[in-house]
This record gives structure tokens, sequence and C-alpha cells, in this order.
């Protein structure tokens, strides 16, 4: 065998991942419905990792939901995506991390038109010029912050509080991780492991003691598919995507479920109690949902950081049995408390809503 | 070649989307939508590809070109380096542009779209803005996000958000140079052109079908969009 020869193909599988000065975007999706995963992402990033990254309060929307909502043209896209590179430019970085995934495949597409078609990179250089008076030069490097997280899970993984193993058998929880469809799906080259073996996940996952679970619809979309959940009428495209994923991986029993982009996370969550509302069907044990994470979230658990801290007590699908499996300490009591634990009320659960608790 | 055709092939997503199709059928074996909804991206990209205009202004009109999800599965599949997602984005821009996306239920769900993303997009700077966005017309979100609305900003607080504040951090208030900025990037670049004609040919099909339509999505016309379906779009 030649063993040059497959290095080079793997060599296609890798990425390169800046080590330090990162500016960071943030994403819609995950400020909206996982606040505290971007907190978290932040805080580990400055406080264990010791790196810089900036965030300017003049960043925007990328127009991602909007341009695959197709009423935002892809003119107009491109030259919004331009603004935040001239933001990275203003501030002295050249490594864009942003938080979301529709936001890195859209940065990915506009990169590589612009390599396509030298002539539209001139024509959005002049209508950001027209526009706003900026200019801008490409980020050196683009990595989605799960590339980050990836590229740093060892040292992660040496300052652990918890690993991903059951505390009470000592075995590795089964996990199923989820990569969201346009993180190696549009441009493979631009992800760790392409579309055949997106890597970041895995990565993470084994670094942490847990262990990665196969099944049939692994790579099946989780359903957003953008108008076709936005507006009521083509929701029930989401969640029969949703159920397929859910129907494929059940007897496979996994402990949680792991993903990297922001909305995979609320759909495979939410999804499981539409499910339970629709059909009274429920996918963990006894009776409960199986807990979902984003990789911030996991990354957090790991270090021992407050569940409540992390933002888990925003998910539908109850995490205890998860935290429980992992031996992780926290009060029960604390859950839904506000800022200087002020009293917020509970969520008003119905009792048979068996994918809660 | 005709003049749809011609006025596709301007657009670099058809460009980059279509080089040759072998019609092998991949893309539609691995296309979430075909499974679930009557749609064939294969069928598609033949049509665009035979350049046939009265073809492709059928498409246009039709509820068909609306079923892709974009989530793109087909453009990793194509053994020949096609992407059916792609020729959609550009479908779909021309349907809007020449009016045919209200001959359509799927396509009429554009204002809807419109004014929601499109509102947040230009009046805060994010595509998502969900403050009162409550479990009425989203019921999956479930009893927990009842409960974050009841304390969206505390709540919000309590997870590191400067929600509505000056500086930078989760919902942060954007600056009004900014969203200036972004409107007039909208105004240069026909993202304003894009959104008066959906709600110019809104109105109309509107007023043709009788219905009231004002402003904001708490109008007869918008309800009905949102929420009609015939159920004639997934007959496997």
């Amino acid at each position: 065998m030649n063993l040059d020869a497959k290095k080079d193909i793997w060599g296609n599988y890798q990425k390169e991942i800046a080590n330090d000065h990162y500016f960071y975007l943030r994403s819609c999706v995950r400020q909206n419905f996982f606040p505290g995963a971007e907190t978290t992402f932040l805080r580990i990033i400055k406080d264990e990792l010791k790196k810089d990254i900036f965030e300017d309060p003049a960043h925007t929307t990328c127009t991602g939901i909007g341009y695959h909502g197709d009423i935002v043209p892809f003119e107009t896209t491109m030259t919004i995506v331009a603004r935040q590179f001239s933001l990275m430019t203003e501030n002295g970085y050249e490594n864009l991390v942003p938080s979301c995934i529709t936001s890195f495949g859209l940065y990915s597409e506009v990169i590589e038109t612009w390599d396509h078609y030298p002539q539209l990179l001139e024509k959005t250089r002049q209508n950001l010029k027209k526009a706003t008076g900026r200019e801008f030069v490409l980020p050196a490097n683009l990595a989605h912050a799960s590339d980050i997280i990836y590229k740093f899970r060892d040292e992660i993984s040496a300052k652990a509080k918890y690993k991903l193993i059951n505390a009470e058998t000592g075995q590795p929880l089964r996990i199923v991780e989820h990569i969201g469809c346009h993180y190696s799906k549009m441009f493979p080259h631009k992800s760790i492991g392409g579309a055949e073996y997106p890597y970041v996940l895995i990565g993470m996952i084994e670094s942490w003691g847990g262990e990665v679970v196969d099944y049939p619809e692994r790579r099946h979309c989780c359903g957003f598919g953008f108008r076709q959940y936005l507006v009521k009428a083509n929701r029930g495209f989401t969640f029969a995507c949703t159920k397929k994923k859910f129907d494929s991986m059940e007897p496979y029993k996994p402990d949680m479920i792991i993903t990297n982009c922001p909305g995979c996370p609320m759909f495979l969550d939410k999804g499981q109690f539409a499910i339970s509302q629709l059909e009274g069907k429920s996918y963990g044990e006894n009776g409960m949902g199986i807990p979902v994470f984003t990789f911030e979230e996991v990354a957090g658990l790991v270090l021992g950081y407050d569940p409540w801290d992390i933002g888990l007590q925003v998910h539908q699908i109850a995490v205890e049995p998860l935290l429980n499996k992992m031996g992780v300490k926290y009060d029960p009591e604390k859950k839904y408390l506000g800022l200087n634990d002020k009293y917020l009320g509970i969520p008003q659960m119905e009792k048979e809503l068996n994918t809660c608790c | 070649m005709g003049k749809l055709y011609e006025e596709l092939i301007k657009d670099v997503h058809l460009q980059e989307g279509l080089k040759a199709c072998i019609n092998c059928g991949t893309c539609t074996a691995i296309c979430p939508a075909a499974e679930f909804y009557n749609y064939d991206p294969r069928e598609i990209t033949d049509i665009v590809q035979e350049q046939d205009d009265k073809k492709i202004e059928e498409l246009l009109k039709s509820d068909t070109i609306w079923y892709c999800s974009e989530c793109m599965s087909c453009k990793t599949r194509c053994p020949r380096g096609n992407t059916p997602g792609q020729i959609i984005i550009a479908l779909r821009a021309l349907s809007q542009e020449m009016g045919y996306f209200t001959e359509s239920e799927k396509g009429r769900q554009q204002l809807y779209i419109k004014r929601t993303i499109g509102g947040w997009i230009l009046n805060r700077g994010y595509c998502l803005y969900l403050e009162g966005v409550g479990t009425n017309g989203h019921p999956e979100q479930g009893p927990v996000w009842d409960w974050r609305q009841q304390n969206w900003a505390e709540v919000m607080k309590r997870l590191g958000a400067n929600y509505e504040g000056k500086g930078p951090g989760i919902l942060r208030k954007i600056p009004d140079e900014a969203l200036e900025e972004i409107r007039q990037i909208f105004e240069v670049t026909g993202g304003n052109k894009r959104f008066d004609k959906i709600e110019k040919f809104s109105a109309d099909k509107a007023k043709e079908m009788e219905m009231k339509l004002d402003d904001g999505t708490d109008n007869e016309y918008i309800k009905f969009i949102y929420s009609i379906n015939n159920n004639n779009h997934n007959s496997k």
C-alpha cells in the first residue's frame, strides 16, 4: 500500500483551525432558544482556554433564514456578509467564528462563490462601499464554534470534572451525534471529516469518554427546512423528519443526543414533545424523552459548570436523567429561578406529559 | 431558449447548480422533501435542463418549487456536481420577480415569511426575535416555552444575555447606525425591491380572493396563508 497516498486522502478530511484571536458572530436561533450555550462557549474560550475572542455589538444577522426562506436576494446577503467581514477587519481580526451552522454554511457559500466569480466579489465591494462606505478583507480562517471546541477537546478533557460515563456502572454513555446539514453537506472540504465522516462531534465524545451510537438515519435532516417550519401549514414536514430520526435511533437506546447546529437541538427537543402530544409516544427510558444538548452545554457539563448556569432549564425534554447518570451534582430547587434566586414560577406541565419531569 | 430560461441562467445559483443532469435520481433518493411531498428534484432539474419555457412557467406557478427544504443534501450526493436545491433558489427568485408565486398555496406563504423574518431583519437586526411569539401559533414549543415567554427578559438575564442592552451580548439592542447600514444595503442590492414585489403581488392576490390584508400578521389573508393546507401535497 502507498502510505503517502493514504495520508493525502485523509488530508482532504482535515481542517485548519486558528489557535487564537477569534472574531465571534452570534446566532439568531441560538440566542433565542439556547442563550446559555453561547454564554458557556465564551466562558470556556476565555476562562478555561485563555483565548482572545471579540464580539462587535454592531454585528447583525447574516440573513441566513431570510436567504433560505427565499425572501432575501443573494446580492443582499453577500453584502451583509461583507459587512460582517468589514467589522472583523476594522477590529483587527482575521479568524471568523460563527455560532450558527446556517451562517457557517452561508459564509462558506459566499466565499466559494467569490472564488468562482471574482466579478461578484468586486460587485459586492462596490455595493458595500456605496451603502455604508465600508471596505473589507476576507477571513484568513473560518471555523464554526464547534470546530474550536473540537480543536481544544483534549484540553477540556484534561480539566474535566465529569466524563461522559455512567457514574454507577463505569460504562461509556451511548451518544447520538447530530451534525447540522449546512456544516458539511454543502462544502465538505470546509468541515472536519467531510460529509461522509463528519468527525467534529465524534472527536468531542471520544475525548470525553462517551461511545458514539450509529443508526440508519444518522445523517437525515432534523426537519427545520426554513419555510417548512416557519409556516404552520408546512410544519408536518418538520416533525415527520424528526419522527423518522427518532424511530430510527430508538432501538439503539441512546442516553443523550449532542448537536452542533443551533436549530437542530430545538427541533429534536421540541419535536419529542410534539410527537408525545400527537401520538402519546416517548423515546427515552421510563416514559421520558432522550435529552438533547448543544456541544457547548456538554462541554460545560464536562467542566463541572452548574447545569442551570449553562441553561439546561430551557429544554423541554428533562435533562435530569442524563445528569443523574453522569453523577452531576445539581440543586433541583434552583432549576427555574431567575437572577439572584428570584422566583419565576415553574412551567405548567400536564400530568400525562411524560417527556418532562 | 425561452425568456424565462434566459432570466434563470443569469442567476449564479443556476450556473452553479446545473451542470449536466444524467437523470439518475440520486438526488430524489436522498431528498427529505421527496419522501414527504409529491416532489422529485430529478424532474425539476430535467425540466429546467430542457429549457422549455412553458414547463418552466408551470413550475414557477406551482406548489412544487416550494416543497424543497434547502437542506442541500442533494449537493453532497449528485455524481455530476449538480445541486437541485440551488436550482430551486433560482426558480423561487424568478417566481417572486414575475409575481407567479401568488398562484400557488405554498408560494403565497412568502408574504408571511417576508413580514416576520424580513421585518425582524430590518427592524431588529436579527432573523428571529421571539419575545411574544407564544404557543398559540407554535403549540409544539410546549410548556417550558410558555414559562420562558412569561419570564422572557428574566430568563435571558439569568443566562447571561444583554437583553435589549447597549454593548455586546445575547439579543443586545443593535445600534441604530448598524440598522441603518443594513437598510441601506437592502436598498442598494435589491432586497427592498424584492420585499416590495412580494407585498404588491400579494395585495393583488388578496384583492382577487376578496380577503382583507392590512399591515402586520393579524389579518384575514395572512392568517389564511399561514394555516391553510389543502392536503393535496403528499398523496404518497
